[in-house]
């Protein structure tokens, strides 16, 4: 195996029951990357980190993490990760500073060494004025950083990240982004899940989407975009009727067949030539008097590519529960 | 951060293992109950919850039905309800463990520290200690109350032994706590736990001598292992009270012994699957 690879999971296989978690899943993470790892509810995503992180055993293929072997050498992998969000969770009762004084002496620091890497983290984490607070009354953002600081308490090869911003405000979102960004600079490699197209996009320099137990794609962000199409025009109309004439309109200068969403009275297609596309619907639409809501050229979102993929949408509800009582059946 | 700040820190690679596992096993334990003694030490409430319930109760039982009740054979209720009080609070003591093992378990505590390279039977043998240093506290503040009220036991080896025996049945109840905590879906159902462990206190010789009782339900109280932890320290106290003529409530001390070693080696194996269950 490559020292290169941070991650690699070959034809992992996981089932509950009847139910197929992982079929065939196959991973590979580049050292000093955020690779994001993105599927729909159920797809497997929870049940791969669990299994890249000992958490849970696998039925079948096999898995190295940092180089070494998820099933026959867990415990050297576990001095070596650091897992975040819906997989591994900080204690609310505890300060922040007794969480991660309480975490480096489980990590066999030494209660010195505890202390002081503890100081160290929450400065680190601008978390230094809130050390003796209770979590349960931290803020979605503080609690955040306090979880990305518990596992960085050996600076871990691999984090294993987990919708690191959701329910965030952007000013804390914007925070947590610059501490995975430091992270990564520091040598560390982040396996980011998330259901969350645009935060992939903004952070992963690659990405696995996963379906039904399988990898399906494997790409950079512009890749995958590319994997659908390139841009795209976008009309919005005023009055369902009129989008029979928009469809016939736009089918005149985009490559193959306009998607129609009625509900939300858009016609979109893929076109090639885009200014002149553009201009072109643009007058005709004008010159037939339809009234327009809006028009314009959209770069394909991480959305279309899912859609395209997998045939549906992503679905915004959090994939835990369903995930959880799939592993309890 | 830098590669250079990394260098520099403290704790930027892995601790080498200089000892063995066993060190680390009773360190990560250590460890797990200051965690444990740390959470009552943050809640205040519920630790006054917690010891208050139990002085409640023999106050409560003490005085309401102190004076309506009678012993069998003579003696005084005091002596017979006492040890019966900390007899319960041993058994209701399940409930606690399993609410702080259901609650660690779903909000991805314990997985956090499955996801670490600590000793892993740590987290629950850290939890069993912890419990037993707060029964400790529980046992020596309820005596205290009652010692106020006016119970006077012997001292000695009998009264050692005594608490050794109410312990140790807290230790077997450690492992149905923790199945308990590993098998219901959520916090909220732990709470529900308190329902089905009031009706098996209740059906013991804590409060009521079974030969009292209609005779089916005497019999079932008798075999309550509750019952021969409750028999054998009053004896053990001095204040052999309230004792039946069947086989099992005349080998109260020999029973208070076995049934403990019974349900440790039933549910601690069911415990333990439970808890590997966690990595399937």
């Amino acid at each position: 195996m490559s020292e290169r690879h941070a991650v690699r999971a070959e034809g992992l296989a996981k089932s509950y029951g009847d139910k197929h978690a992982l079929d065939g899943f196959d991973l590979t993470v580049r050292e000093g990357t955020v690779h994001g790892l993105l599927g729909p509810n159920g797809a497997g995503k929870t049940t791969a980190v669990r299994i890249l992180s000992t958490l849970i055993g696998l039925d079948g293929g096999r898995a190295e993490v940092a180089g070494l072997d998820v099933a026959r050498q867990a415990r050297e992998v576990r001095a070596r990760i650091g897992l975040t969000g819906q997989y591994a969770a900080v204690d609310e009762v505890l300060t922040g500073r007794q969480n991660l004084e309480m975490f480096g002496r489980l990590f066999h620091l030494g209660g010195r060494r505890a202390r002081a890497r503890a100081v160290e983290l929450l400065e680190q984490f601008d978390l230094t004025d809130a050390a003796d607070r209770g979590v349960g009354k931290y803020s979605g953002g503080m609690r955040r950083r306090l979880d990305l600081a518990a596992s960085m308490i050996l600076a871990p090869a691999v984090l294993f990240l987990d919708e690191p911003t959701t329910g965030l405000d952007p000013r804390s979102r914007g925070e947590v982004w610059a501490s995975v960004r430091d992270l990564v600079a520091s040598g560390t490699t982040v396996l980011l899940t998330t259901q969350y197209l645009e935060e992939a996009d903004k952070l992963a320099s690659r990405i696995t989407v996963i379906d039904r137990g399988r990898a399906i794609a494997d790409d950079t962000p512009d890749g995958l975009k590319d994997l659908v199409g390139g841009d795209r025009i976008e009309v919005v109309v005023a009055d369902r009727a009129e989008i029979p004439g928009v469809v016939k309109t736009v089918a005149r200068v985009c490559e193959g067949e306009p998607e129609v969403e009625n509900e939300a009275l858009r016609v979109h297609a893929p076109v090639t030539d885009r200014v002149s596309a553009l201009t072109e619907v643009a007058r005709t639409l004008q010159d037939e008097g339809v009234a327009v809501e809006d028009i314009g050229l959209r770069r394909p979102s991480l959305d279309d590519v899912f859609l395209r993929l997998t045939g549906h949408r992503t679905s915004a509800e959090p994939v835990r529960h369903a995930e959880k009582e799939a592993m309890a059946a | 951060m830098s590669a250079l700040d990394v260098e520099s820190a403290t704790g930027p690679a892995t601790a080498p293992p200089e000892h063995g596992r066993l060190f680390w096993l009773l360190a990560d334990c250590g460890n797990i109950v200051r965690r444990g003694l740390t959470h009552y030490w943050r809640q205040p409430v519920n630790i006054a919850w917690q010891l208050g319930f139990p002085i409640l109760s023999v106050l409560l039982y003490g005085y309401v039905f102190g004076s309506a009740m009678t012993v069998p054979g003579g003696g005084d209720y005091k002596d017979f309800l006492m040890p019966g009080m900390f007899a319960m609070t041993m058994a209701f003591g399940f409930i606690n463990t399993a609410t702080v093992v259901v609650y660690d378990s779903t909000k991805g505590v314990v997985d956090r520290f499955r996801s670490m390279p600590m000793s892993s039977s740590a987290v629950v043998a850290g939890r069993g200690v912890t419990d037993l240093v707060v029964a400790c506290a529980e046992l020596a503040i309820m005596m205290l109350t009652a010692v106020a009220m006016g119970w006077r036991p012997d001292g000695g080896w009998g009264f050692l032994a005594a608490f050794g025996l109410l312990l140790w049945l807290r230790f077997a109840l450690i492992w149905i706590g923790v199945w308990l905590g590993l098998l219901v879906p959520n916090p909220e159902a732990a709470g529900g736990l308190f329902a089905v462990a009031f009706p098996l206190t209740m059906i013991s010789s804590i409060f009521v001598a079974p030969q009292l009782m209609p005779e089916w339900l005497g019999w079932v109280a008798a075999w309550n292992p509750i019952s021969s932890t409750a028999a054998a320290v009053r004896d053990l106290f001095g204040t052999p009270v309230g004792g039946g003529d069947s086989w099992v409530e005349q080998h109260a001390l020999l029973m208070a012994g076995v049934w403990p070693v019974v349900l440790t080696a039933v549910f601690l194996p069911l415990a333990v699957r439970r808890f590997q269950r966690l990595s399937r």
